[in-house]
């Protein structure tokens, strides 16, 4: 177990170690760009621009301006936005992190349960109509942009369907923090929480679909029946636990993408300031400060995730261990 | 006598045909009826894009990338102009005019700058489909050569280049395609990328970029495949034989796999659709003027609320188009493989490709185990 942290915990360190060295490459190094001039945002002045470059050390050689990046991001922390009055990155990204958590918790909560509803129905109604109906649901779900799924909800809640009892609750598009209205936090979430999920549900009762079915074949499920177990307490104890495992180890990773930025989509939709939609206010303004710390911060995430993820994993599964 | 003589003959010509294990595949396919409509729907959805000029320039008689703010259209025989005064909610300032829902004119009304929707619309779908495509071919093609070289000659090769692909891997696609995108589109001229010459509202760029965020998922399913077949006897008969490597690579090795690609291959168009309107929905995708389904939708979204068509028919247009890849590769690996070879546990390493787009469609993840019946 020693050796595969260990084993796993370098390879975690060479990939963030990739991560920047490519976003690095990316960013300063792609032939015919003028650094100083992507981080300056549009139409800079002289001055600031010569600030940029003796900022960065962009007249030194490539190690230091790389060092100096990485101590901008991770150590003194003081990236700066330039399309943005010198406003501080990294204050910034901390504030909009709780509508980002607050945005995916709740659908991870949302999806983790319809999708074992889903899946588990549809391996149980196995053979009636009702099995390839769900699994074309969930199909539906998945071959629909979140984006656009969410207009959709945007059209029904706050405009078409809007004076109806039905959805007249909806307060308008925005976030409000969970400490200053609770009630308006979760009423204003609760859209975005169901667009946001739509595709996770589909995609995991999908996968526990497959994967109680296969398991349904293993010998010791059919040991179970064997000795007279009810096909609840088979289904229960039996296919669903071992079917858990791989339903958990997908999510962890889901989850930590979705934090990690992946909700950017849906955040812009629904006007959710949080860290997805700093990326997107930077993209349209080509704010390069903002979109690599996002960028990088959000990777980093990522890989830490699934990182703790394998290690929980190997420790569940000793199998792991030795691959 | 004859006529036995003929069935005999028949069968003897109809017997190999039925053997080939292609023509089985498509004889499966073709009665997979769910896949055939899927099939259908798809082919009917390219025809009508692939017709975009011609219902521009003989039906609608439209420019549909040039502003019309002061143009005019025909409604019920009346003369009306496109953009309206005192629309929107507040009854003020300018809007387009709504869907008509006639053919010739504005069928599906006019975006912000004037423009027909419905030409638009034909026209994106021509975009999205041409990157969807493009880009799936070039992502297969470099999988699948990467994959037979490492798999084929294994040890240090085949640990580095396995290694490489983890690490794009492990990069969060969205983010991959997010700091390229930036980064190319702070140039206004283009840029010079080996023999091809990038304008910078290219097509190619989103391609490129999203043929190679994907590389990595592709590779994995097909060396794997690879390992499974070099060592089978008929490779070793053929090296018996003094074949080169690269006959080995290209006849012996290559057929045995291609199988895995073509399963894929749906999959990943509808994948790289996906990912191709959330990049132009955030602008980082295709550029204007041209259109795609993704930009579409994003240039109606200020119109949502009084206009939604312009929002609503390129997401259903994406939707059609995902649902139709979506269960048509459903139907080619159930034809080409009832077992399913390229199915295979969730492991954590393919969970991040099933979590790494985020939004962008793990929809077609290849690895989503599916069990035959029994």
């Amino acid at each position: 177990m020693t050796g595969f942290i260990l084993r796993r915990t370098l390879w975690t360190v060479l990939v963030m170690f990739v991560i920047t060295l490519l976003v690095f490459v990316i960013f300063f190094k792609t032939p015919g760009i003028d650094p100083a001039r992507s981080l300056a945002g549009r139409n800079p002045s002289p001055q600031v621009l010569a600030e940029i470059r003796h900022q960065f050390g962009l007249d030194r050689p490539f190690p230091v301006q790389y060092l100096v990046m990485m101590k901008k991001l991770f150590v003194t922390r003081d990236l700066v936005s330039y399309s943005n009055q010198g406003q501080q990155v990294f204050p910034e990204i901390v504030a909009a992190a709780p509508a980002t958590l607050s945005l995916v918790f709740g659908a991870a909560v949302i999806w983790v349960v319809a999708a074992i509803g889903m899946g588990v129905a549809a391996a149980v109604l196995r053979g009636t109509i009702f099995d390839p109906l769900l699994m074309i649901i969930a199909l539906i779900g998945i071959s629909m942009p979140v984006f656009w799924l969410g207009e959709v909800a945007n059209l029904i809640t706050q405009s078409k369907l809007h004076g109806t009892p039905l959805f007249s609750w909806v307060p308008p598009l925005g976030y409000t923090p969970l400490t200053q209205n609770p009630v308006l936090w979760f009423e204003g979430l609760i859209i975005p929480w169901i667009t946001l999920s739509v595709l996770y549900i589909g995609l995991y009762a999908r996968v526990l679909r497959a994967s109680l079915i296969e398991i349904g074949n293993e010998d010791y499920v059919r040991t179970a029946r064997a000795k007279g177990l009810t096909e609840q307490r088979v289904l229960i104890r039996h296919t669903l636990r071992t079917s858990m495992i791989t339903f958990v180890s997908l999510f962890g990773l889901d989850f930590g993408v979705l934090v990690g930025g992946g909700a950017l989509l849906a955040e812009v939709v629904f006007g959710i300031h949080g860290v997805g939609y700093l990326t997107y206010q930077s993209l349209s303004n080509l704010d390069l400060p903002v979109i690599m710390a996002t960028v990088v911060y959000g990777a980093f995430f990522i890989v830490l995730a699934n990182t703790l993820i394998d290690v929980a994993y190997a420790w569940l599964d000793p199998q792991v261990r030795i691959s | 006598m004859t006529a036995t003589a003929a069935t005999a003959r028949q069968r003897a010509i109809a017997a190999p045909a039925a053997r080939n294990p292609w023509a089985i595949a498509a004889r499966r396919l073709w009665r997979n009826r769910i896949a055939m409509a899927a099939l259908v729907l798809f082919g009917l959805i390219v025809a009508v894009s692939l017709a975009a000029p011609l219902y521009a320039h003989d039906i609608a008689h439209v420019n549909p990338f040039v502003n019309n703010l002061n143009g005019t259209t025909v409604v019920n025989g009346h003369t009306v102009p496109i953009m309206q005064q005192g629309g929107g909610v507040l009854k003020l300032g300018e809007n387009p005019i709504g869907p008509t829902w006639d053919i010739q004119h504005y069928f599906l009304g006019a975006d912000n700058l004037g423009r027909d929707v419905a030409t638009r619309l034909l026209y994106g779908g021509r975009s999205s489909l041409e990157i969807g495509i493009g880009s799936a071919l070039i992502c297969c093609v470099i999988a699948t050569v990467v994959a037979l070289i490492a798999g084929f000659f294994g040890g240090v090769t085949d640990a580095l280049l396995s290694r490489l692909m983890d690490l794009i891997w492990a990069f969060p696609v969205y983010l991959l395609a997010i700091s390229i995108s930036t980064v190319l589109l702070t140039r206004a001229n283009g840029m010079q990328l080996g023999p091809l010459h990038l304008v910078a509202g290219s097509l190619w760029l989103p391609t490129l970029i999203i043929a190679f965020i994907y590389v990595p998922y592709v590779y994995r399913p097909v060396r794997g495949q690879v390992l499974s077949v070099v060592n089978r006897e008929y490779v070793e008969a053929a090296i018996a034989q003094g074949a080169s490597n690269l006959r080995l690579i290209f006849s012996e090795i290559l057929p045995n796999v291609v199988s895995v690609v073509i399963v894929l291959f749906p999959l990943m168009i509808a994948t790289n659709i996906l990912t191709e309107s959330a990049l132009s929905f955030l602008s980082i995708g295709v550029q204007p003027p041209s259109a795609s389904w993704g930009t579409i939708i994003s240039d109606g979204q200020q119109l949502l609320y009084t206009r939604p068509w312009v929002s609503l028919a390129p997401g259903i247009m994406i939707v059609l188009t995902v649902l139709s890849l979506n269960v048509l590769g459903d139907g080619v690996r159930d034809a080409l493989d009832p077992r399913a070879k390229v199915r295979g546990r969730v492991t954590a390493g393919q969970a991040a490709a099933v979590g790494g787009p985020g939004q962008f469609s793990t929809a077609s993840v290849p690895d989503v185990p599916e069990v035959p019946d029994r």
